[in-house]
Order: structure tokens, then sequence, then C-alpha cells
């Protein structure tokens, strides 16, 4: 029986066909082209393990696949490719996930959350306290979640997922959301949570705080593994990087 | 800080995705996690009725209201068209049918978008999706029942029976939220794929409504009109529903008989068609 907390994905692919309002868009731009329905290729081959008790950066830009990536490592979007294997329970609770419904208080949101995820009712209330004593967002937690500055929004989804205590965490994005003070509370807290031996996966901009904290990182560009190795020089390789080829990735970015 | 006590979530230690878009899931391991959850679904028609003010006073009154005046506006309507002549115990049938009818029509409302409008959910967190929809038959069912306390002193006030013939409503109603929850389900899953289906399911329910002996008494369907009542899915649950608070006694066994496997079916496949295809919403959304 294999150790908890790693993960192994074999020659993924993943591919994402939405058609949902947000994207009217890109829609039309499809339309134009006489084609009813398109799809987006995210993620392309690509293989890595993640043993356990490692912490695992990933970096790479806008639209180069790494939410995508997270969402199969959490059992969301099914390979269209390959084959993903979890040994353990994934945090199912991303950056993103909380405050689905916005008209809802941020309390019902955190329960309702939690409930989705397989925790009893008591567990969840009992979570609940610890959660908002993280957030630091007491006094806002029964307003509707439309009413949340988008810096309360991600603390309050950091806070969530750091507390649900999974055998792998991902975190996407969270980091950068808050105020200076909160940025170094929540960096703390991953500190903490990586030193655990626990397994991590970390989508995240700041790559200072990927080589501090990563053991690896992989390195994605437009869906494609770049680079796989220790995080130091994963970080390194993706900075010169930009440096060599900013302005076009720039425009990439649009 | 919760460190002890073991992890209440019980998903396999092992979890191996790979490509199966379309298909079954594994049926006695999706619902036992779906059970094992339904106090999501609950809590989520709990948080949706308090967001539409449903725990208010004037919320509760709105509710009941708002059917009440609908039979009040066929009942003038059915009136004119029949030159004034309604048989004993018309209202009451109209207000009843229409009651059952907002019942089975209102989850569907309601959960057409359950799907699609949980998209942030759906993307972010991987859980049994059919308890989205199911959610839903939960409110229309909070919905409901108050109604029945309106309906009480209308039954009474026709003079109609009340005999034990009336527990058949039992499991009349228990057929009618099994059709409820199956075209719940169908109607989520084809609005993932066809966006424009909640535009025209209002059309759709008043047809529905129209072509369901709610308006009119089964017995009254004139002859080369019968068909319709077997062909409509709500025809024959609603026809026993009516017979049965009409008369205090059983219904005919060839409603019961109809209505049953109408709801039954529609519930096969609604779930199997979700259940199927669930894997695929978040590829779609």
């Amino acid at each position: 029986m294999p150790v908890p907390g790693g993960a192994k994905l074999r020659e993924t692919r993943l591919t994402r066909s939405p058609a949902d309002p947000d994207r009217a868009a890109a829609r039309a731009a499809a339309r134009s082209q006489r084609r009813t329905s398109y799809t987006v290729e995210a993620v392309r081959h690509v293989s890595f393990d993640v043993p356990h008790g490692t912490v695992l950066g990933v970096v790479g830009s806008n639209g180069a696949g790494k939410s995508t990536l997270m969402r199969t490592l959490a059992g969301i979007l099914p390979p269209t490719e390959g084959r993903v294997v979890v040994e353990g329970r994934v945090s199912t609770l991303l950056a993103l996930g909380v405050g689905f419904n916005r008209k809802l208080s941020g309390r019902e949101n955190v329960i309702l959350g939690g409930l989705a995820a397989g925790l009893s009712r008591d567990a969840m209330e009992a979570k609940y306290e610890e959660i908002v004593a993280f957030a630091e967002l007491e006094e806002i937690m029964d307003l509707p979640m439309r009413t949340y500055s988008s810096g309360q929004f991600g603390r309050l989804a950091f806070a969530v997922a750091v507390t649900m205590e999974p055998d792998v965490l991902l975190i996407d994005e969270a980091l950068s959301v808050g105020d200076a003070r909160f940025r170094r509370k929540s960096t703390r807290k991953m500190k903490q949570l990586c030193r655990e031996d626990r397994t991590v996966v970390l989508v995240s901009h700041a790559l200072g705080t990927i080589k501090d904290l990563c053991d690896q990182a992989i390195w994605l560009d437009q869906g494609e593994l770049k680079l796989w190795d220790d995080a130091e020089t994963v970080v390194d390789a993706y900075t010169s990087f930009l440096d060599v080829d900013q302005d076009a990735l720039a425009l990439e970015d649009v | 800080m919760s460190t002890a006590a073991p992890s209440p979530l019980r998903q396999p230690e092992r979890q191996v995705f790979e490509k199966q878009v379309v298909g079954l899931p594994p049926l006695r391991e999706y619902l036992r996690n779906a059970w094992d959850r339904r106090e999501f679904a609950v809590e989520l028609s709990r948080t949706k009725l308090r967001s539409q003010h449903f725990d208010t006073a004037f919320g509760q009154l709105w509710l009941v209201l708002n059917p009440l005046l609908l039979a009040g506006v066929y009942f003038v309507l059915v009136d004119i068209l029949r030159s004034g002549e309604h048989p004993k115990g018309f209202f009451a049938h109209l207000v009843i049918g229409i009651f059952a009818y907002y019942y089975i029509s209102g989850a569907m409302r309601d959960g057409v978008k359950s799907v699609t409008g949980g998209s942030r959910l759906i993307l972010n967190q991987s859980f049994p999706r059919v308890l989205l929809p199911l959610s839903s038959v939960i409110t229309a069912w909070k919905r409901f029942v108050p109604t029945l306390l309106i309906y009480v002193p209308v039954h009474v006030l026709s003079g109609l029976p009340i005999t034990f013939g009336l527990l058949w409503v039992v499991p009349i109603f228990v057929l009618m939220t099994l059709m409820a929850a199956g075209f719940t389900m169908l109607t989520a899953a084809i609005q993932v794929y066809f966006r424009d289906l909640s535009s025209f399911l209002p059309y759709l329910l008043r047809i529905g409504l129209y072509a369901s002996p709610v308006l009119y008494f089964a017995s009254d369907v004139p002859h080369g009109y019968e068909w319709l009542l077997y062909v409509n899915p709500f025809g024959q649950v609603l026809a026993a529903w009516g017979d049965v608070l009409h008369t205090g006694t059983a219904p005919p066994a060839v409603s019961l008989a109809v209505g049953a496997a109408w709801s039954i079916g529609i519930l096969i496949v609604g779930s199997l068609v979700f259940m199927s295809r669930e894997r695929d919403f978040a590829v779609r959304l």
C-alpha cells in the first residue's frame, strides 16, 4: 500500500469545451469561422510524479494550463487522454471554490462547501471557527459574499483551503491575496504546512515563495511541460525566460 | 484546533482519473457518496429559500398567496368558459390540482439551472453532482407543504368526503416526487448542452398544465382526447390525485398503474442521463 499523499500523471492531455455566456466573445469568434463549438487544449502530454511529502511548485504564464492541471488533480476535470493517480484525499477546495453563490453569506458558503466535500455538519461547524479566526473576517461572515472585496474573498478561500487537512493540498494563486499583513500570515501558514510532511501542490506567480517553500517545481508553457526539476533550477530558468522574452510574453497574456 | 478525530471523509484512498467522460460511474459507490452528503442538498435548499426570504412572515404569506391567487384566476376563467356552471367541489379540485402541478413544475423550474448556475462550485469541487438538482426537489417540497394547510379548509367547506380513502394521496405524492426528481435531473443535464431549455421550459410546463386534469376533471375529457392523459407524463398521476381527493376512495387502478409507470420511468431515465453525463459537466461549463 503506497503512502497517502503522492500523485502521478502520465501523458495527460486536458481539454475543455465551454459554452457559457462568460465566453460569449470567444463563441462569437468561433461562430464567425463557421464553427459551432470550440475546444481549448489546455494541457498536452504532461507527465510528472509528486512523491509523498513533496512540495511541488507550478509556474507558468497565464493560460499555461496551471489551473486546469489542478482541477484534474482534484478529480473535477476528467483527462481527455492519459492517467492521473492520486493516493489519498485531495483538498477539493481550490482558491476559487468558496463563494460559489454570491447571494449567500460567507458563513453559508463555507458550510456548504464543507458539506459538499463530505464533512459532517458538526465537523464543519468546528472547522468554521478555525477558518474565520484565520481569515480574521468575523464581522462580515454573515453578509452576502457579493459585498466582499476580492481581497476578503481570497482570504476566506485561503483560510478554507488550509484548514481542511487533506492528504494532498492544492493551493492555487492564493498567496497573492490580501494585504501585506495577511500575506505574511499566509506565507507563515504555508511554511508550517510544508514542514508537516504533507504533499502540497502550489500554483503561484510569487517566484520567491516558490523557491522558498517548494522542493520541486514544474514549469508549464502553453500546456506543455517545459521543465521539471528542483524548485531553484526551475524558477531560475523561468526567470531568465521571462527576462529574455518579456515583450513576447506580455503580448501573449492579453 | 481540530487535529484529533479521524477525518469524516470516506473517499477511497487511491483515486485514478482516466478518460471516461460519458458512462455511468460505479453506482453503489456513487450513491453512497451522495447519501453521505445529503446534508449538503438539504442545506443548499435551506439557504436558497432563506435568500428568497422564505423564513420571514411575508415570505411565507407570498408562498401561500401566490398559488391561491392563481387558483382564483383559473377558477374565474374556467367558470366563464363553462358559462357559470361548475360541479360541486370544483374549486377544491382546482386548488389542490394547481398546488400539485406547481410542486412538480416548481422543482423543474428551480432545478433546470442547478448545474449551469452552480458552475463555480462544480469547477472547483468534486462531489456527486446529482445533489444539485435533488436540492431543488427539496426546495419544491418545502414550498408545497404549507400550501396543504390552505387546502384543508377549502376541502372541508366544499363538503367533500373525509375518509380513510384519502390516505391514497400518500403513495400518489410519492409518485409525484419521483417524477419531479426524474424530470429535474433530466432538464438540468440537458440544460448544460442546450442553454435555451430554461427559456423554453415555462412554455412546455404551461402546455403540460393544460393537458393535465387540473383545470377540468379527468372524467370530463371528451371522447377522442382521452389519449392525452396517457401521453402526458403528468396526466394519470394528477388524475389519480384529483380522483382520490374528490371521491375519498381508491383511485382507478389504470390511473395508478400508468402514473406509476411514467413516474418510475422518468426517474430512471432522468437519473441515468444525469449520472452518465455528469463527468462531462465540468468540461462544458
